[in-house]
């Protein structure tokens, strides 16, 4: 069976004045699934998101939400679709139940229903304290919340979900995570854009990766992780020994990159299953006392920065990261949960990042 | 978080927004939403409430006892129409705000992804300025009274020249809607009260007759639309109306002129802002 796609995008284009914004994007999400579009700011994200509902026209190229031509019948389109855009996109000066019964009144809910609805929804949010208080008073995470409310108004069967946690602290993320995971057991279809590898990881099907307004990148997470590989292996040995690098060199790919006086040693490996028992195995034959031994599977991250280009240093990980990981097996998928930081970041951003070259 | 969120296919589907049921209810929504604004924020009303009382007051007992009326009668009763044109036309300045922020805040976004009839963004926001316009009217007639104002006519022809000034500056709020949706900024569209809405009002009769104005400006005032107005309301509550004495058309006929300038000025302004409104739109 052919599962129903939900959103359609061919070839689409779209420049402002010099800037190429999308310059031809092809994605479709299937029925009851969340698809992770995934980029650097300025990528050409918001811009797709625009142009599916209904906000923007492209140069060129094909759209479909719902099975409705988003060029051919907009006001269609609007019945189906819920919107939390990336800038709060609510009325300062109302209460949060009035901004929500607006938005019910304007979808032609009627104002009984939109007032159930409203008090439904702010208790689902867990905003039902805070609902007769003035916009201004409200967190960035309740207004973000409220925002989702909002896009929910009308049960919509296609949800866009525009960076909605860009500059949440963890509790709210976690929060607003719950609620789009939520959304997924009513069959609601999403489309979520988001800078954050690990929220893509966390939350998608699917992944999109857009980088300067084309896609560079299609798959699950885990078809993206193993299209990079760039596992790496890394060994800490209780004490240097002469004869560790000759020990593990048959069963690394390329060098092995020595540090910390001869105790760590690290290499990218292809992940394999019983490569941590085959390495320790061979340390033990050499007579090589092993502390620690972690192959790590590429997160997104490494993904991400090798498709987009990323600048990555040769670096050994920062001597905390090390330690603080310790296990003994081999991790099958270790996933950051990054801090809410931009991968593009040139500071925290970078302290996931273990060498993602293969 | 248990209860269901969002069900598919979707049981509640809205209600179409094309017929006119739902552009009245959605215009409705956003006239309810733009006095809300107004009663969280009053100082926005200070237009409409505080300044007439300034005026009323300021002209009245400071200017009113150097103003003589060619033809004879009180300053105040002349006075009162002035003060309320004056003051529902510089008023309009807050639909040119108005609309302007909302087009500079995150909240058109919203507006544009749903179902709705998009011009009640348009309709509700002057529908709105209409009704404190009428809350203007009112404070300005108890205010006259109480400062001596008293109108000379029947019930029903002073109603109609209340009716006259608040249609002309409904038509004004049209022109305030194309400034507002053509401005870079809420500040930018506050400079249109300065160089447009303040010149408008007192380069008329409002205040002063014209006939003390030097010929060039008296020529000008006389054919201002705010000069028949004043005219207009100053005939149907049977107060002093110098202009009458003036052979230009507009003040030998104000009625007429003031209903031709209103509707005029409605034909070209509120399609003008439905042009700007749906241009503003395209992305």
């Amino acid at each position: 069976m052919v599962a129903e796609l939900m959103i359609e995008a061919e070839g689409l284009t779209k420049r402002y004045g010099e800037t190429e914004a999308l310059a031809g994007v092809d994605f479709s999400v299937e029925k009851g699934t969340i698809l992770g579009l995934l980029g650097p700011n300025g990528a050409g994200k918001t811009t797709a998101v625009r142009i599916l509902t209904t906000l923007a026209h492209p140069d060129s190229g094909r759209a479909s939400v719902a099975g409705i031509d988003v060029l051919k019948h907009p006001a269609e389109v609007r019945r189906c679709i819920g919107v939390a855009a990336q800038d709060a996109t609510l009325d300062p000066l109302l209460t949060g139940r009035q901004n929500l019964t607006l938005v019910g009144e304007l979808s032609d809910l009627g104002r009984v229903a939109s007032r159930a609805r409203a008090t439904e929804l702010l208790e689902q949010f867990e905003l039902t304290e805070a609902a007769d208080r003035v916009l201004k008073g409200y967190s960035g995470g309740m207004r973000r919340r409220l925002d989702l409310a909002a896009s929910l108004m009308t049960r919509p069967p296609v949800l866009f979900l525009d960076e909605p946690t860009t500059g949440l602290d963890p509790t709210s993320r976690q929060h607003v995570w719950d609620a789009i995971r939520e959304l997924l057991v009513e069959g609601v279809t999403v489309l979520l854009t988001t800078q954050y590898l690990d929220e893509a990881d966390a939350l998608a099907h699917r992944i999109v990766v857009v980088d300067r307004g084309r896609v560079i990148a299609d798959g699950t997470p885990i078809e993206l992780k193993q299209a990079s590989r760039s596992a790496r292996l890394h060994v800490t040995l209780t004490a240097p020994h002469p004869r560790a690098v000759e020990a593990i060199t048959p069963l690394v790919a390329g060098r092995v990159h020595v540090s910390d006086n001869g105790r760590r040693l690290s290499a990218g490996v292809d992940a394999s299953s019983g490569l941590a028992t085959a390495v320790v195995r061979a340390l033990d034959a050499a007579g090589v006392l092993v502390d620690n031994i972690e192959v790590r599977q590429p997160s997104l991250d490494d993904v991400f920065f090798s498709l987009t280009g990323g600048h990555i240093e040769e670096d050994e990980p920062q001597g905390g990261a090390d330690g603080s990981r310790q296990s003994d097996v081999a991790e099958e998928g270790v996933v950051e949960t990054a801090p809410a930081s931009a991968p593009r970041g040139q500071g925290d951003g970078r302290q996931q990042l273990e060498e993602a070259r293969p | 978080m248990t209860t269901s969120v969002v069900s598919y296919p979707t049981a509640n589907r809205p209600r179409s927004g094309s017929s006119v049921f739902g552009a009245l209810s959605d215009t409705w929504a956003m006239t309810r939403r733009n006095l809300i604004h107004i009663s969280r924020e009053p100082m926005q009303l200070s237009d409409v409430t505080i300044q007439p009382v300034m005026f009323t007051v300021l002209f009245v007992y400071l200017f009113g006892g150097a103003i003589a009326l060619p033809g004879g009668g009180r300053y105040v009763d002349y006075l009162l129409a002035g003060i309320l044109a004056l003051n529902l036309v510089t008023s309009t300045m807050g639909t040119a705000v108005g609309l302007s922020t909302d087009l500079h805040e995150g909240m058109i976004d919203r507006f544009r992804t749903l179902a709705m009839w998009r011009s009640a963004v348009l309709v509700g926001r002057t529908a709105a300025d209409l009704l404190t316009s009428c809350l203007c009217a009112l404070i300005v007639g108890v205010v006259g009274l109480v400062v001596g104002w008293r109108a000379e006519a029947s019930l029903p022809s002073i109603v109609g020249g209340f009716l006259l000034v608040l249609l002309f500056s409904y038509s004004l709020t049209w022109i305030a809607a194309c400034v507002g949706l053509n401005s870079k900024s809420p500040e930018s569209a506050a400079s249109f009260g300065f160089i447009v809405l303040f010149p408008l009002a007192f380069v008329s009769n409002a205040m002063v007759p014209t006939q003390h104005m030097p010929g060039w400006l008296q020529a000008v005032a006389d054919w201002n639309p705010v000069s028949a107005v004043c005219a207009a309301a100053r005939s149907l509550w049977g107060d002093p109306n110098p202009a009458g004495s003036i052979r230009a058309w507009p003040m030998q006929h104000p009625i007429e002129a003031s209903l031709i300038w209103s509707l005029v000025i409605l034909a070209v302004a509120a399609p003008a802002a439905a042009h700007f409104f749906r241009r503003r739109m395209i992305e």
